[in-house]
């Protein structure tokens, strides 16, 4: 038993976070939402050059086939930088999609473009009216010839004007969910921007007539539901740890703004109302951090993974928001400016307890895999 | 991270289960009335099971497992500090007598014996402690110095071979069923408050002390008032250099946090709660496909997962020399807290039910619930309240000044 990182992965994790410190600092988040480009590309083929995105992907494709604990390390990083970058789409959700998919033919055109930096993908879920979960699908796909004709419409499609194909999740008629890679230059395809809090760039996906070749897709029927089932636990591991580098964050900081800051003519970390708040952000990050830990371990072994996947996810979900505010307590009225990084923190640890599932719907997963 | 217990630690994790499987009586795990991570003194309410588990505790010495940790040349096994934590877990999972979570003796005192005693006082009091021959109390909160232990104000003054001790202690948790206390006293009244105490062993037999109980929230005499009055205790009982007391109560404390968890007790607990829940019904619906009892119990599950995770780490961390001061006061935080949620849940879950107090038809789990909503008051409040570690975490562990 060894709970620390692997030597390896905290190589990876120290040139991780000098690179991002460098390249992907709080203005860079600013300027990236701010500026009509989708996410900094130049920073993203930096990103390739140091293998970030065949991360997890297989020597055949041209990746370095790591797992999901490595692919946490980055994650953890990148949360702590605030990056605004398609990553997780692409990496966390297309790339375990098709790693995991037995189209071999799909795998050998995008995996190596993927792992290249060369293709940048996002994943089409959620419908109106729909939220978490597979249940009520009704965007479908009906085959014509050899390709499939999709009908539907997608929300809170991250970094949609900058992919180059969409996962897209919906049902054939007679064999259940079936998934494609769409090109996104497909005629048939409309985005409209959905503003979030995180900045991710989020757009309405409108599908009308677009035909995609069959060899795009990805998985149909039990293979499809067992495929989405497993990229979903590869998805929420990641954006615990996403959260856990953004808490993490806020905690040093903090820490060090109280041991800075004056107030009735001492540092405010000498005060046990702070003191206490910075220990509480403190558990919860450790607490955070091993539950993470222990989800992403038992998916590289491959062991039956769902329980311990959905308590990281919905202790990160809840654990996430309430550390930051704790930071916006401790900091004080510049928190709420702009200028300040303290909002970005806020932004990313609520939007990431919204993907792939929040507290609520992960702790129904707990429930169901204590047998309830 | 890497999760995986060793071959030889899994080996002992099996052998030690089917120990207790073996070991215990099969209706054993209704006989303890304890809340997991409480500082009561529950009495069982048969006598013949004190016997039953004097007996297991002699088989257990004879394993070598008691002080399992501790070096081969002190009667220990010299294993692990993980499969310490092993033992500690199914111990408490089987609410098995003698695990280092019910005593003091073997869980802090000898630990710090094999630090900081002289080799004659580890000879003197080591193999009886091993051998789970002597029972011992801690006596450390006063009147005035609860989480302020620097004020203790019991006094020790050198007379010819002796201390004589005068004062008194409270909160003495089990001191009458205890043959000895491990004291802290006050040897240099000038000196400045941390830097004039003392850790001494003090026989509850000695002439001058006497011993009033103190009634707990459930009615049992688990605390006891302990008066000194001219008490003489042998100045070789003197542990650790006189006035260097407050140096080693640091550590003394660490010991007590990570010792005393007993985590695998809120699994069992755990285990008895949902066993509930998924056979008994409410309003004529499954108490299981009650939504709010869900979320409940999946709050509740991943809770004692970061127990347990807190708990292994502050382990393997020790094994690589690695320093939990952190961990360890986050682990009692945890624990502690998660007694009282744990309590709070299961009476909400229970509904009127949960606060039968006798067992019954009607009372769920034997009406251990009203036990644990009243026992885990303790929880946050003994061996440190969940203040004082959150002080400690954020002063050792965070650097934030002491002001």
């Amino acid at each position: 038993m060894n709970l620390d990182l692997t030597t390896e992965q905290k190589i990876m994790q120290a040139s991780a976070k000098d690179f991002l410190s460098k390249h992907c600092h709080s203005d860079v988040s600013r300027a990236a939402r701010d500026a009509d480009e989708v996410y900094p590309l130049a920073l993203w083929k930096q990103m390739a050059q140091m293998g970030w995105m065949g991360i997890t992907i297989e020597e055949q494709y041209d990746g370095t086939e790591g797992n999901v604990q490595d692919l946490s390390v980055l994650m953890e990083a990148m949360g702590a930088a605030s990056a605004p970058l398609p990553y997780f789409t692409t990496v966390a959700v297309c790339g375990t999609a098709l790693q995991q998919s037995s189209n071999s033919v799909l795998k050998e055109a995008l995996l190596p473009a993927i792992a290249a930096g060369d293709l940048v993908a996002s994943y089409a879920l959620i419908e109106p009216g729909n939220s978490y979960g597979l249940s009520n699908i009704q965007c479908a796909a009906t085959a014509q010839g050899d390709c499939y004709v999709i009908n539907g419409t997608k929300l809170f499609v991250e970094y949609a004007r900058g992919a180059d194909y969409f996962l897209v999740v919906t049902v054939v008629e007679g064999s259940g969910l079936a998934l494609f890679m769409v090109d996104a230059s497909s005629e048939g395809i409309s985005l409209r921007s959905m503003p979030t809090l995180d900045y991710s760039k989020q757009c309405e996906v409108k599908l009308q007539n677009v035909q995609v070749a069959s060899k795009n897709l990805v998985a149909i029927g039990d293979e499809a539901m067992a495929l989405l089932l497993s990229v979903e636990q590869v998805a929420a591991v990641a954006k615990s740890a996403e959260i856990l580098g953004a808490i993490q964050l806020v905690t040093d900081i903090s820490v060090t703004y109280a041991k800075d800051r004056t107030q009735f003519d001492q540092p405010i970390g000498g005060f046990q109302s702070i003191q206490h708040h910075c220990a509480n952000m403190a558990v919860e990050v450790d607490s955070s951090r091993y539950l993470t830990g222990m989800a992403a371990w038992k998916v590289a072994q491959g062991l039956p993974a769902q329980k311990e996947v959905s308590m990281a996810k919905a202790f990160a979900s809840k654990a996430g928001v309430r550390i930051c505010k704790l930071g916006h307590q401790i900091h004080g009225a510049i928190s709420f400016c702009d200028e300040h990084d303290m909002h970005l923190f806020l932004r990313k640890s609520q939007s990431a307890s919204m993907a792939f599932g929040d507290a609520d719907y992960h702790n129904e997963k707990v429930a169901q895999s204590l047998g309830l | 991270m890497d999760f995986t217990f060793t071959d030889k630690e899994q080996a002992f994790y099996e052998e030690l289960d089917d120990f207790l499987n073996a070991e215990l009586p099969v209706d054993w795990g209704s006989k303890p009335v304890r809340w997991p991570h409480d500082y009561a003194e529950s009495p069982m309410k048969d006598a013949k099971d004190y016997e039953v588990a004097r007996a297991f505790v002699k088989k257990v010495v004879a394993k070598g497992w008691f002080t399992i940790s501790w070096p081969k040349e002190y009667g220990g096994k010299g294993y692990s500090n993980v499969e310490q934590a092993i033992y500690d877990e199914r111990m408490s999972y089987h609410r098995a007598p003698g695990g280092s979570s019910g005593s003091i003796a073997a869980g802090i005192v000898g630990p710090m014996l094999l630090r900081i005693g002289t080799l004659e006082q580890q000879q003197k009091w080591i193999p009886r402690i091993a051998n789970a021959e002597i029972s011992m109390w801690l006596g450390y909160s006063e009147p005035n110095a609860g989480s302020d232990l620097g004020s203790v104000r019991t006094s020790a003054v050198e007379d010819g071979d002796d201390y004589v001790l005068n004062g008194q202690k409270c909160w003495s948790s089990g001191a009458h069923n205890a043959d000895y206390s491990w004291m802290i006293v006050r040897t240099d009244p000038d000196a400045r408050k941390h830097q004039g105490v003392s850790f001494i062993i003090v026989d509850n037999k000695t002439p001058g002390i006497t011993m009033r109980p103190v009634y707990n929230i459930l009615g049992d005499h688990s605390f006891n008032e302990v008066f000194m009055d001219n008490a003489r205790v042998p100045k070789e009982n003197l542990i650790g250099g006189k006035n260097k007391g407050f140096y080693h109560l640091m550590k003394a404390l660490d010991f007590e946090r990570i010792t005393l968890v007993g985590i695998g007790g809120f699994k069992r607990m755990f285990e008895e709660l949902l066993d509930y829940v998924k056979n008994n019904t409410r309003n004529g619906e499954p108490l299981g496909k009650i939504p709010s009892v869900r979320s409940k119990m999946a709050d509740i599950a991943t809770k004692i997962e970061v127990g347990y995770m807190l708990f292994w780490r502050t382990a393997e961390m020790l094994d690589r020399d690695q320093d939990p001061n952190v961990e360890s006061s986050a682990l009692k935080v945890v624990a502690t807290e998660l007694a009282r949620d744990m309590a709070e849940a299961a009476m909400e879950i229970l509904g009127p039910y949960g606060q039968l107090t006798e067992d019954s038809e009607y009372s769920p789990i034997r009406a251990m619930v009203s036990r644990g909503f009243l026992e885990s008051i303790s929880a946050t409040i003994g061996a440190g309240t969940s203040e004082i570690q959150r002080n400690i975490i954020a002063q050792r562990g965070l650097g934030l000044p002491r002001v």
